[in-house]
């Protein structure tokens, strides 16, 4: 059938609607990576010795290390002397001290973005902690949290503030040398997010972080931790987009959780990364590195996620469960289009009894979108009745574009139930044809076959979240409809 | 005027004529059968009036209701009150039903300028409806043919037409796969919605589906023609002679 081809290629020619540039100026530490530049930025944010010492360690080991080359990617080599390694907004001293105070034109950006903070405070009751390149430059809900001893704020702040549970807690879970650009981020990590929650303390509400990077050749190095004592909840929420430019951005992130005994930890993304242009030009790189572990009994720790964008990703949020009863699951959609290339999927770690762990992927390839999924489920000796269900399914638009799936299992106990289910369909003509002959316009179709496919991730998202998800996959898959 | 009339239909799949040279005239209000062996091209006829492109028209023409139906988009066809009951109907992993049928109403509202259509009056109207052709209510929220049984399938096609409210219901192959409870069901709800202008093109292996459902002609369509037109008599012929005597006949 040509012309649901035609409708197809149509949707998936979207062009990028994030894509603006914000004019603040910056204050940055010169392109180049050496160990004055790790002193420059720990010094900057007034770190204690420990952390410098640790971001140094964390250098040296990184220049003994070598870029990942077994992952589905082709790129050009990148030159980490070219990056500038610290960007914040000019007016440091005098940052604002509520949303009030944010420079409009930073707002007008969020605004533009559709997500007005203002709105999504009042009517969601979120938390927003907006970070603007490096450095936060919002935060609100604090003291309402801090009645109840939850910390949310900016790494950096954390350091300052609680500089024991930083230095407890940070690279436990992915160590400085984990890999090449986990290593990277700890040297010269800047900002992200840091949460405690208390025992006993189920969080009010969903924390959310809405991350930008604006600064052109600026890396981003978030580091984000997140901690669950026992019996405590939280829901955080973390979405992004980037303004359109041409040149790579390298981002590589450390995302670190900790769920304690009976504590829960989801975690939500959405990202909507600038993914580069029909030839391949632009775009970000996100090389991210997620894990949780569930160092206590029954707990548990989700991610759930939501990919559109960025050139290349190489991404795989994992859990260790450690604790017995303890729980992991990974729901993601992923989308490839023009010439993105995702690596992606996730590492279920069983060390724990009776542990068990839920996969579910969901990936879209489009025009010459490349997408591979990698998943693996290690059953530790230990484990004893450990339990996974993993779930790939691909849908290819188009026949230009490619999806691959990579389940590896390593099984060191005879007790483990493992259940894999893999589909791959191209979208159908006939499903297509199927809704066009109720009525339903070709272009309502795709997405109503292309939502319908990803249901079981979208539901686990919170609300609002997966309706904004919902909506993202539209405008990324679909033309100007009319 | 006729409400759907074709004429000297030519219709290519993947190179191989099929249809060679087809007319059909339905009158408001009227039920036609279309019999036939396999493989005459009954189903072909069905997907191309409803515009699925891998039907290529190479000759004739198609009006419904006076405008040139071949012009339109398949989305345009359902809209002025064309519908096709398939013969396979295929499964939307994840889309509900009853969503799914909102689409499809409030698409076909909007083309005639009406706003969407209130929730709880949808929510009754789909009700009211199921219960017609006693489709479980479970299946209003099953994803759209997902894992529904064979019978279940053609009941919801049913199902969606009476909701949707066609001008012409063109049924492929409705009955078959039904249990005799399910064909007189289905029935009843196709005669529940004859009136004077609305029409039934009813394609069947079975005269028996033509005792519930009586129609006013019957067509034989072999080797991609009409060989054949009568009354219901024609399909009592049919299915004690079957098709040989009509071989000849269109070679
Ligand atoms: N999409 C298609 N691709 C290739 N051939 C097709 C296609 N659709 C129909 N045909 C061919 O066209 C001819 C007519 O098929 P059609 O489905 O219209 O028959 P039918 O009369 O509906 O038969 P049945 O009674 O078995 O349903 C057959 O030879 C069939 O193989
Ligand atoms: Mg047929």
């Amino acid at each position: 059938m040509s012309a649901s081809t035609e409708t197809i290629e149509r949707f998936t020619n979207k062009g990028y609607e994030a894509g603006f540039v914000t004019n603040v100026e910056e204050d940055r530490v010169p392109p180049g990576l050496n160990e004055d530049v790790i002193r420059t930025i720990s010094a900057k944010k007034n770190e204690p010795e420990w952390l410098l010492e640790w971001r140094l360690e964390a250098y040296r080991n990184w220049l003994t290390m070598s870029e990942p080359d077994w992952q589905y990617h082709h790129y050009d080599p990148i030159d980490f002397q070219a990056i500038s390694y610290y960007a914040a907004p000019k007016r440091d001293e005098d940052r604002p001290q509520s949303l009030d105070e944010i420079d409009p034109e930073i707002k007008e950006t969020y605004d533009k973005l559709g997500i007005p903070l203002h709105e999504q405070e009042m009517l969601a009751g979120v938390a927003v902690d907006a970070v603007f390149d490096s450095v936060s430059v919002a935060t609100s809900y604090k003291d309402k949290l801090a009645e109840q001893g939850i910390i949310f704020c900016s790494m950096s702040e954390a350091v300052q503030d609680h500089p024991e549970l930083v230095q407890k807690y940070l690279g436990t879970v992915i160590p400085a040398n984990d890999n090449y650009f986990a290593a990277l981020n700890s040297a010269v990590f800047t900002d992200g997010s840091f949460v405690y929650i208390p025992k006993g303390v189920r969080c009010p509400m969903e924390l959310s972080t809405y991350f930008r990077i604006n600064a052109a050749n600026t890396g981003q190095f978030e580091r984000t931790l997140i901690i669950a004592e026992d019996s405590s909840y939280v829901s955080y929420l973390e979405g992004c987009t980037a303004p359109m430019r041409d040149e790579n951005q390298l981002h590589a992130a450390v995302v670190e959780l900790v769920a304690l005994d009976n504590a829960e930890i989801k975690y939500s993304t959405v990202q909507n990364w600038y993914p580069g242009d029909a030839e391949g030009k632009g775009g970000i790189y996100n090389f991210v590195t997620k894990r949780g572990l569930c160092a206590g009994d029954n707990s548990k720790i989700s991610w759930t996620q939501v990919e559109t964008g960025s050139a290349i990703t190489w991404k795989y949020p994992s859990v260790v469960m450690r604790g017995d009863n303890s729980v992991g699951e990974f729901y993601s959609v992923a989308v490839t289009r023009l010439r993105q290339q995702a690596d992606t999927g996730t590492k279920m770690i069983h060390m724990g009894k009776n542990t068990r762990s839920t996969i579910v992927s969901k990936g879209i390839s489009a025009q010459e979108g490349q997408q591979v999924y990698r998943g693996l489920v290690r059953i530790a000796p230990t484990a004893e009745d450990a339990r996974n269900y993993s779930q790939c399914d691909s849908m290819l638009m188009g026949s230009e574009c490619g999806a691959h799936t990579f389940p590896y299992l390593d099984v060191n106990n005879s007790t483990a139930q493992l259940e894999h289910e893999a589909t791959t369909s191209k979208i159908g003509e006939d499903q297509i044809l199927y809704c066009m002959s109720r009525g339903i316009a070709e272009e309502d179709a795709v997405s109503l076959i292309v939502n319908g496919f990803c249901k079981e991730v979208f539901r686990e998202l919170p609300m609002e979240f997966a309706v904004e998800a919902q909506k993202l996959l539209e405008i990324t898959l679909e033309d100007s409809v009319g | 005027m006729a409400l759907l009339e074709i004429r000297n239909l030519h219709v290519n799949v993947e190179g191989a004529e099929i249809l060679k040279g087809l007319d059909l005239t339905i009158e408001p209000g009227k039920v036609h059968a279309i019999m036939g062996p396999n493989g005459g091209g009954k189903s072909t006829l069905a997907k191309a009036l409803v515009g699925d492109d891998a039907y290529e028209i190479t000759e004739g023409e198609v009006l419904f209701k006076g405008e040139d139906l071949l012009e339109m988009d398949p989305e345009e066809r359902a809209r002025v009150g064309v519908f096709l009951g398939f013969q396979y109907p295929v499964e939307i992993p994840g889309v509900s039903n009853t969503y799914f049928l909102k689409a499809a109403v409030n698409a076909i509202r909007k083309h005639r300028g009406e706003g969407e259509i209130d929730a709880m009056e949808f929510l009754e109207l789909v009700k009211e409806r199921a219960k017609r052709v006693k489709l479980d209510e479970g299946l209003l929220q099953r994803p759209v043919n997902e894992g529904f049984s064979g019978g279940e399938k053609k009941r919801n096609e049913i199902f969606h037409m009476s909701v949707l409210e066609p001008q012409l219901g063109i049924l492929d192959e409705t009955d078959s796969g039904l249990d005799i409870d399910a064909l007189r069901i289905v029935s009843d709800g196709v005669n529940a919605m004859r009136d004077e202008s609305r029409s039934f093109l009813v394609i069947t292996h079975y005269q028996r589906l033509l005792d519930y459902i009586v129609p006013d002609v019957v067509h034989v369509l072999l080797d991609g023609r009409i060989v054949k037109t009568g009354g219901k008599e024609l399909a009592k012929e049919l299915e004690s002679k079957g098709y040989e005597g009509y071989n000849e006949d269109a070679a």
